[in-house]
């Protein structure tokens, strides 16, 4: 059987092709201004990589912010359901799921079985999110990519006390200009992110196994913040980005053999 | 979204009488000033029994606050007030009244002036400080109704406490009105106020049956009686009309969402610019919100053989004016009484009495009940402060974590 999920966030869509509930397709695009567009766009190069045309596919599942805007036919589940089903397929024993993305972040606790028993989201403010690290690189001035390992060379953290990205950008240029080196001031920002998702995440019952999901899950530095401040280590899944669109696709999956 | 404008929950025919009633009462309002009518403005949780017992027109701003709330006119009217330096952390209902008052803006073009006031600070304290500025803005006095806050139980001395208020709210309404009180007017009255509160109470319960006859979102719509015009004639054919609605729909096993899958329990005050997306929402998914804090909450007993003591009770009793724990114990009655599958609870920005320990509420609730609990955050009227796309992940995230 082959099924799809598409997962459309507010800065990258992704999409995941089964087949028979192995991996044979996946792509990664920027959102820009039309999620529509980047739904397709998404779906089509899944499409390529797997090599099969699209009414080959016997189901599909959108998720993510973009999913009430796509132009092909689709089931729609939140990506906090989509988020558990994927970490729980690839970290059968996963109880408590992290996942930052572009514009929020979310705990999300699971049963054994991997369903979701409880979950919070900070989705109101940007704080510990790809967008708040975008702003803070830029301020850094350096590259997204780098702030993770260029941080783990810090010896003293500098202490950032303000989570709230305009706050946080003025304190970090402040901190520059009081000549703080820039591996401690990225430290110091990924400390205060782990705070932050940490009295937030404490909300809900925190469990072994610590999965980590989502763009920021590419950030070294982050994970190892969260695991001080959590006390335990995190998965990182080889893909975290593509963790909400595999569990579409398994949602799509299930869905069509029961239909079937 | 499901169709602006469409409701997927069945319509209630009782909502045009309501409606009328509502229209008729506003009409009288607004155009009572240069009669020998009086009009007082008075809180949602006040004894209003009073007034209507002295013939005096209740008017209540936080019912103005939820009408502009629902026709999306109440963001405009809390700018007027933070022009004027009120802080946007103020309860959005003190900021759209304060503005409506100077441009007479919102759906019924501004509340009619008042003669005087009666605040009673059962809800809030909030209350206190925008009743003051009302005062001054117009110039009328006050009439400051203070009710203990009940920790665990209530106090003999504190029930006193607030009979003898009972008592002084009497005269100041003789001398604001030059009417004599009556008493037999007033038991007359309050006869009525619990016979209404009855029906109320008994369409409310009508959600225990299986599948609901009704959802909180339609008892958002129709509690508006009750809390304006309880005590009167008027309200209790009302009620008459809609119990009799209800029970015919169960007797005819009509549910007021389709399929009825989940049912869940509110907490706080509505998001009134937001009611029929989410009730659509919720019914889309079989999801009936079969009972809610906020509506029961004008379920007040009154006993005629002791008015004033039990009023005070009563009035003191009131959700808002009772601790955490004495919440958790209401709200878990709730899901227990209507057989519930989990919580819903609307975080609002405005009411702090109503969300500070919400938190606390929804563990409490879920380690004693075992259910579920989902909290979003909005405003019951500033708008500014709800994001569509974010709360309906939040709800639909839960509802499909019911389902699995
Ligand atoms: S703070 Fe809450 S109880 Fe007080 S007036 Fe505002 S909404 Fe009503």
């Amino acid at each position: 059987m082959r099924v799809a999920g598409v997962d459309i966030g507010s800065l990258t869509a992704k999409a995941v092709m089964l087949e028979d509930g192995e991996i044979i397709g996946k792509s990664l695009v920027m959102t820009g201004h039309n999620s529509r567009l980047a739904g397709r766009r998404a779906l089509d190069l899944a499409l390529k990589e797997a090599g099969f045309p699209e009414d080959a596919i016997q189901n599909i599942v959108a998720t993510g912010y973009g999913r009430l805007s796509i132009d092909f036919p689709a089931e729609q589940v939140t990506e906090i359901t989509c988020h558990a089903r994927g970490a729980h397929k690839i970290v059968p024993d996963a109880h408590t799921v992290i996942d930052l993305g572009g514009q929020d972040s979310k705990a999300i606790a699971l049963d054994d079985s991997g369903r979701v028993v409880d979950f919070v989201m900070n989705d109101k403010c940007a704080a510990g999110t790809g967008r708040f690290l975008e702003v803070m690189a830029h301020a850094l001035e350096i590259g997204i990519e780098n702030l993770g390992e260029a941080s783990l060379q810090s010896e003293e953290p500098a202490p950032i006390s303000s989570v709230c990205t305009v706050f946080a950008e003025s304190e970090v240029i402040s901190r520059i200009a009081e000549g703080v080196s820039k591996v401690d001031i990225a430290a110091g920002i990924h400390q205060a992110i782990a705070s932050r998702i940490y009295a937030m995440a404490a909300r809900i019952p925190l469990k072994e196994r610590f999965v980590m999901t989502g763009g920021v899950a590419k950030n070294i530095g982050v994970v190892k913040a969260l695991e001080s401040k959590f006390k335990t280590s995190f998965v990182v899944p080889p893909e975290p980005q593509h963790v909400g669109a595999l569990g579409a696709a398994i949602i799509a999956a299930e869905r069509a053999s029961v239909k079937s | 979204m499901s169709e602006e404008g469409k409701k997927l929950y069945v319509k209630i025919h009782a909502t045009e009488d309501m409606k009328k009633l509502m229209t008729d009462y506003y009409i009288q309002a607004k155009t009572a000033p240069g009669t020998e009518k009086k009009i007082c403005w008075i809180t949602s949780g006040g004894p209003v029994e009073f007034l209507i017992a002295m013939d005096v027109i209740p008017v209540y701003p936080e019912n103005h606050g939820a009408m502009c709330g629902a026709s999306r006119t109440s963001v405009q009217l809390a700018e007027v007030a933070e022009e004027m330096g009120f802080s946007r952390d103020l309860c959005s209902y003190a900021r759209l009244d304060i503005g409506q008052a100077v441009t007479g803006g919102g759906p019924i073009g501004g509340l009619p002036r008042p003669d005087f006031l009666l605040c009673c600070n059962n809800i809030c304290g909030t209350v206190l400080k925008w009743y003051e500025h009302v005062s001054r803005y117009y110039d009328v006095p006050m009439f400051f109704f203070d009710t203990p806050f009940i920790h665990k139980e209530t106090k003999e001395h504190a029930l006193e406490y607030v009979r003898k208020q009972c008592v002084d709210l009497i005269e100041f309404l003789e001398k604001q009105t030059g009417k004599e009180f009556s008493e037999e007017k007033f038991a007359e009255v309050a006869l009525k106020s619990v016979e209404a509160v009855d029906l109320w109470k008994r369409v409310l319960s009508t959600a225990e049956h299986k599948p609901s006859p009704l959802t909180c979102f339609d008892a958002f719509i129709h509690m508006a009686p009750i809390v304006t015009l309880r005590g009167t004639q008027q309200v209790v054919d009302y009620y008459r009309l809609l119990l009799a609605e209800m029970e015919e729909r169960i007797e005819k096993g009509i549910s007021a969402v389709p399929d009825e899958r989940f049912r869940l329990v509110w907490d706080n005050i509505p998001i009134w610019y937001e009611m029929r997306n989410l009730g659509n929402l919720f019914a889309s998914r079989g999801a009936c919100l079969v009972a809610d804090t906020y509506t029961s909450a004008w379920a007040v007993d009154i006993r005629v053989d002791e008015p004033l003591k039990s009023m005070a009770d009563a009035y003191t009793k009131v959700y808002l004016n009772i601790s955490i724990d004495l919440m958790v114990e209401q709200v878990i009655s709730l899901i227990e009484r209507f057989d519930a599958d989990g919580l819903v609870m609307h975080s609002n920005r405005s009411c702090k009495p109503y969300s500070l320990g919400q938190y606390d509420i929804a563990r409490m609730v879920t380690e004693r009940t075992g259910k579920p609990v989902a909290i979003i955050e909005a405003d019951m009227t500033d708008s500014r402060a709800y994001s569509e796309a974010q709360v309906r992940e939040r709800i639909e995230a839960f509802l499909e974590s019911l389902e699995s």
